[in-house]
């Protein structure tokens, strides 16, 4: 029997650089529509970079997102420096691709342990958020806190990091080997989670290019694009990695990307490490001429895009920011329309739009009485239940 | 082609180059053509025309556009990124005063949509023909008109009162009682 009901979830979480407000529409347990509204939580940064100076704006704009605060910064120092035609010194490009390849391992994790919960696997949960914890302290040694690196700078970096932090550096990252050894088998041969997740949420290559979806939401649809090689920065064309890429669309793809970016993450930051030399980490830009100029980074969620427009003084006239979810989250038009419900929860979390305050707000409600049906926790527990049931048969 | 509004030459070189070349007649001046990055001037009358080749060529994606408030009215900026070239191709168009109009892409390009809606929102440049010109950023409760991107916009003077808090229109039920029903 055909019975609609739309589904909630959303507005608030306001851990994140936009709160949501998912609406399914769902006919039976099938999602017909899915609708997005964005914005509960606008902060107005781009005007509020207008009133700041150039060398100030970093400072805000890595609290755009507290989980790529490296990324954002060093999108907008790296349009300034097209502006201003600004040749950083190799140190400094060293050390941006070390903070940032450490965000993107403890962003992945962090990613792999959410999804794990969303699945019913909380010791997967468990096992990814506590070895993303020596990632984060080694952040917190090399850059003096554990979010809001505070590290780039228009021409360089603010600051260096000492030879005895570069080995903590490499020896933490080197024992995260094993674990993710671990973790990714757990994925790769765990024949429930290939049931769970192969198949589900399917993005086409062809919908990802009309969306214009990057990062892990591109690749894991198999779609090779990655700004780190097309449009090199940092120090990226100077060390040896490759793009991962997985041919499935679907969700399991998406993860088997994010776990073997780890391994890259762990390859970039040791030959970083092995290649710094001493030397100047900034090159004192004095002013900003007028003109325009873009910077782009591979966030750990995909490409960070900021336009810089300057008239010669000492602020930005304009200053765009497109942040990956922006982009990656009108996928979901494509990837949850047919879905069943239980499977709904891993799709969105797929795309990694930092979740985890949807709990709170999310309930189904009956379309024709306005009854509550289900809150959030009912629709991870539904998802979990899926997982059990195909554990058992 | 290759004269810009200021008249000075700018030679049509490598990849950039080939793009602007392929978008043939609906640019009408090139400002920049550098290794990795170029920008061009599109007729304002031919901008679905201007996507939709862009949309054509391999690898090309729009990763967003950004509105800048000028004189004349308001310049949209749509950023093209190339892959694997690591090419970003910017058109402008001038959407000019009194009515800031221009032909909307979301219907020939889904990555358009949200973008559109936003520059409605905080710069109020208007499309033509967007499927779903709802709000994207601003709230319900906004006042009409006012456009917070604005330069004429004060962040302290213009901003209008905040919203009366509202409940929402289901009371609180007994989850567990229907619970039985459906799970």
């Amino acid at each position: 029997m055909s019975h609609k009901t739309i589904i909630n979830i959303g507005p608030f979480h306001p851990l994140q650089e936009e709160a949501e407000f998912f609406q399914l529409h769902v006919d039976g347990e099938t999602v017909i529509d899915v609708d997005v509204r964005l914005s509960y939580n606008h902060r107005g940064i781009e005007k509020l970079d207008e009133s700041k100076t150039f060398d100030q704006v970093p400072f805000v704009v890595e609290r755009v997102c507290g989980i790529c605060s490296a990324s954002h910064p060093l999108a907008y120092v790296q349009a300034v420096e097209e502006i201003a035609h600004v040749d950083v010194p190799e140190r400094s490009l060293y050390l941006r691709t070390i903070v940032n390849e450490l965000e993107r391992l403890h962003s992945h994790l962090l990613w792999v342990g959410l999804a794990g919960h969303f699945l019913g696997y909380n010791t997967v949960f468990m096992w990814a958020w506590k070895y993303r914890e020596p990632v984060m302290d080694v952040l917190e040694t090399a850059t003096g806190s554990r979010v809001n690196y505070a590290n780039a700078k228009i021409g360089g970096s603010r600051r260096d990091i000492s030879d005895e932090q570069l080995r903590e550096i490499d020896k933490v990252v080197g024992e995260l080997h094993r674990p993710l050894d671990m973790l990714t088998n757990a994925v790769l041969d765990d024949p429930v989670l290939h049931a769970r997740l192969k198949g589900v949420g399917i993005l086409s290559p062809e919908a990802a290019k009309a969306y214009g979806a990057v990062g892990p939401t591109a690749r894991g649809s198999g779609v090779p694009i990655d700004v780190r090689r097309d449009d090199p920065y940092a120090a990226y064309d100077l060390v040896d990695w490759d793009v991962v890429t997985a041919p499935g669309c679907d969700v399991f793809g998406k993860a088997v990307v994010r776990l073997l970016e780890c391994y890259e993450a762990i390859k970039i930051i040791k030959q970083c490490i092995k290649q710094i030399r001493p030397g100047e980490i900034d090159a004192k830009v004095e002013s900003i001429p007028p003109g325009e100029g873009i910077g782009r980074v591979e966030a750990p969620r995909g490409e960070t895009f900021h336009y810089v427009r300057s008239d010669g003084s000492n602020r930005p006239v304009r200053h765009k920011i497109r942040a990956p979810s922006y982009v990656n989250i009108p996928t979901f038009k494509a990837s949850c329309i047919g879905q069943q419900i239980a499977d709904v929860a891993i799709t969105l979390a797929a795309v990694d739009p930092c979740y985890s305050c949807t709990e709170r707000m999310c309930r189904v409600v009956d379309a024709d009485t306005h009854v509550q049906v289900y809150q959030f926790a009912d629709l991870v527990r539904l998802s979990q239940q899926k997982t059990d049931r195909m554990r058992r048969s | 082609m290759s004269v810009t509004q200021t008249g000075i030459d700018v030679p049509l070189m490598g990849f950039v180059g080939e793009v602007l070349e392929r978008l043939g007649d609906v640019v009408v001046a090139v400002e920049q053509c550098e290794p990795r990055r170029g920008i061009a001037r599109v007729d304002p009358a031919r901008t679905v025309e201007a996507a939709e080749r862009m949309f054509a060529m391999d690898g090309s994606r729009l990763v967003t556009a950004t509105g800048l408030e000028v004189r004349d009215g308001i310049d949209v900026l749509y950023h093209w990124a190339l892959e694997p070239q690591g090419v970003v191709v910017t058109l402008k168009v001038l959407a000019t005063r009194p009515d800031l109009t221009l032909d909307s892409l979301a219907n020939v390009l889904p990555a358009a949509n949200w973008i559109e809606r936003e520059l409605h929102d905080l710069l109020g440049a208007n499309f033509r023909d967007h499927p779903d010109m709802r709000r994207l950023l601003l709230d319900d409760t906004w006042p009409e008109g006012l456009h917070p991107l604005r330069k004429s916009f004060d962040q302290i003077k213009d901003r209008p009162p905040l919203p009366a808090n509202q409940s929402p229109p289901d009371v609180d039920v007994d989850v567990k009682a229907h619970r039985g029903d459906h799970s």
